[in-house]
């Protein structure tokens, strides 16, 4: 069962990001709390207009409880589920079912972290398995290695297929003034830099930032009333397929493969239709693994089609357009960002890098190791 | 039937100096990493039985470090019962295992207190 009904029911009227890059002196919550405000500000709301909190932060696990007592307001909905990285879009199919079954008005969707200023380096959330810890895996990067390496193995992806990831990501980043990571970038240089897990180099691995960023979602009765655009979400779908890498049944077939066939069919669109794509590239070989699972290019056929330069500004089909977590930024886990960045390309919010006459997004979301996945599909209102 | 303690009884097994792993007889599955139930079938009558040892090489990645320490594999072996676990090969140098390569599980002093199972390729073993 698709559940077309859903489609366009609940709209995002907010966006902002905050501390992107280097935030020093700020907690994680201080920066989701910014991010959040300038959202509902974006929205031309009052944070008391608020009545769903969906929120996760690295270092607090009742984060909703927190940021409800932040802000002094009494949500009559707090959801701190994690998925990891993916969280937030699956925030955003939570609380479009709230608003449609007329439980809150207004949700709030917030992210912040200050690992780069704070720990300074990734900060995860995953409990080591006693199956896995003894063997000490450079995790996360050494799961999704193994992936890669099965996807060179089957598909004759290359080292430098995908370095050319890395590359249409600082060409995005380098039109993105918000970009942590600027400057030219080579496939050479991406290959010059150290190996982490085999074949993943320093420069296939997501960076190691600050930010934050929110949304606000509203029914589609009231998204109308705001100063911006409302951007329909015409579908939002997830899937989860196991925690640890050893237990995906095919390294090379993620579960985008089902939250992608489930958004798109709950949004009567195909992958033919969108014109802007985000997705959570923590390395890589994500990029090319969810492109191909979400069909925007045959099983095993990614590599080729990110060397192509259809993912680099000017490509048939721009891919990450903030410069995504390669080089825009990467505060641990990254997947609110690809819907505040769909959200502002929809809008023509995007400067330099806007698409041209963008109507419709996809933005997706992966948590663990490859191990949750969500797909959300957003449209301008002419879409729903 | 409610099990022992799965994990527990796994590595109770290896500083047994045994490699034994779970398999329902009402399925014919071979079951890892170690449950309360089986995966899938839902079924609860594991039982600990000792695979082959035999398996084959399904992804593979070099864990790099600063030298002069030496290059880690980490590695994920699909026993010739079925089920895959993550693992290190040994006895050949971290950037030399391949996909495919035929391996055989040896068990090793761990990191910790724990013993662990290791693979070695087959033929140099």
């Amino acid at each position: 069962m698709s559940a077309t009904h859903l489609r366009g029911k609940a709209a995002f009227v907010g966006a902002a990001t905050f501390g992107c890059g280097e935030a020093p002196g700020y907690t994680a919550m201080e920066l989701a709390a910014e991010a959040g405000r300038l959202a509902v500000e974006d929205a031309g709301l009052k944070l008391s207009d608020i009545d769903g909190l969906f929120i996760c932060l690295p270092n607090d696990f009742l984060s909703g409880l927190t940021i409800a007592e932040y802000y002094g307001i009494r949500p009559k909905m707090t959801n701190n589920s994690r998925t990891g990285g993916s969280a937030f879009l699956t925030h955003a199919e939570w609380a479009m079912l709230a608003l449609d079954a007329g439980l809150i008005d207004y949700a709030l969707i917030c992210y912040g972290s200050n690992q780069r200023s704070g720990a300074g380096k990734l900060v995860s959330a995953q409990a080591p398995s006693p199956f896995e810890f003894p063997y000490r895996p450079n995790n996360p990067v050494a799961s999704y290695a193994l992936a890669a390496s099965r996807h060179m193995h089957e598909f004759g992806t290359t080292s430098e297929q995908l370095a050319s990831v890395a590359v249409a990501a600082r060409q995005w980043a380098n039109l993105n003034p918000e970009a942590f990571k600027q400057g030219p970038l080579s496939i050479e240089d991406v290959l010059a830099t150290r190996l982490v897990a085999d074949p993943l180099h320093v420069a296939d691995c997501c960076l190691v930032t600050d930010g934050a960023a929110a949304v606000v979602l509203t029914r589609a009765d009231r998204a109308k009333d705001g100063p911006k655009t409302p951007i329909s979400l015409l579908g939002a779908a997830s899937a989860t397929w196991h925690t640890e890498i050893a237990q995906l049944a095919d390294l090379t077939v993620s579960a985008a493969k089902e939250s992608g066939e489930r958004a798109f069919a709950q949004a009567g669109l195909t992958p033919a239709d969108i014109d802007v794509v985000n997705l959570y590239d923590a390395f890589t070989i994500n990029t090319i693994l969810f492109l191909e699972d979400l069909s925007f290019c045959p099983k095993g056929e990614g590599g080729r089609f990110v060397a192509s330069g259809a993912i680099a500004p000017g490509g048939s089909l721009p891919v990450n357009t903030n410069g995504g977590g390669l080089s825009f930024c990467h505060p641990g886990m990254y997947g609110l960002f690809t819907l505040v960045e769909s959200i502002r390309q929809l809008r023509g919010e995007a400067g330099d890098r806007q698409i041209a006459a963008a109507k419709l997004a996809l933005a997706h979301g992966n948590g663990g190791t490859l191990s949750s996945q969500a797909t959300c599909i957003l449209g301008l209102p002419e879409t729903v | 039937m409610t099990q022992a303690p799965p994990t527990a009884t796994y590595f109770k097994h290896l500083a047994e100096g045994r490699f034994m792993i779970q398999r329902s007889p009402s399925t014919g599955e071979w079951v890892f990493y170690p449950r309360m139930v089986a995966p899938v079938s839902g079924v609860a009558d594991l039982e600990w039985m000792e695979p082959s040892g035999l398996g084959t090489v399904y992804a593979a990645t070099v864990k790099r470090v600063k030298p002069p320490a030496p290059n880690i594999s980490i590695a994920i072996i699909e026993l010739d019962e079925g089920p895959r676990l993550m693992t290190h090969v040994q006895g050949i140098e971290a950037d030399q295992v391949r996909i495919g390569m035929r391996v055989r599980a040896r068990i090793v002093d761990g990191l910790d207190d724990n013993k662990i199972v290791i693979f070695e390729p087959e033929i140099a073993a």
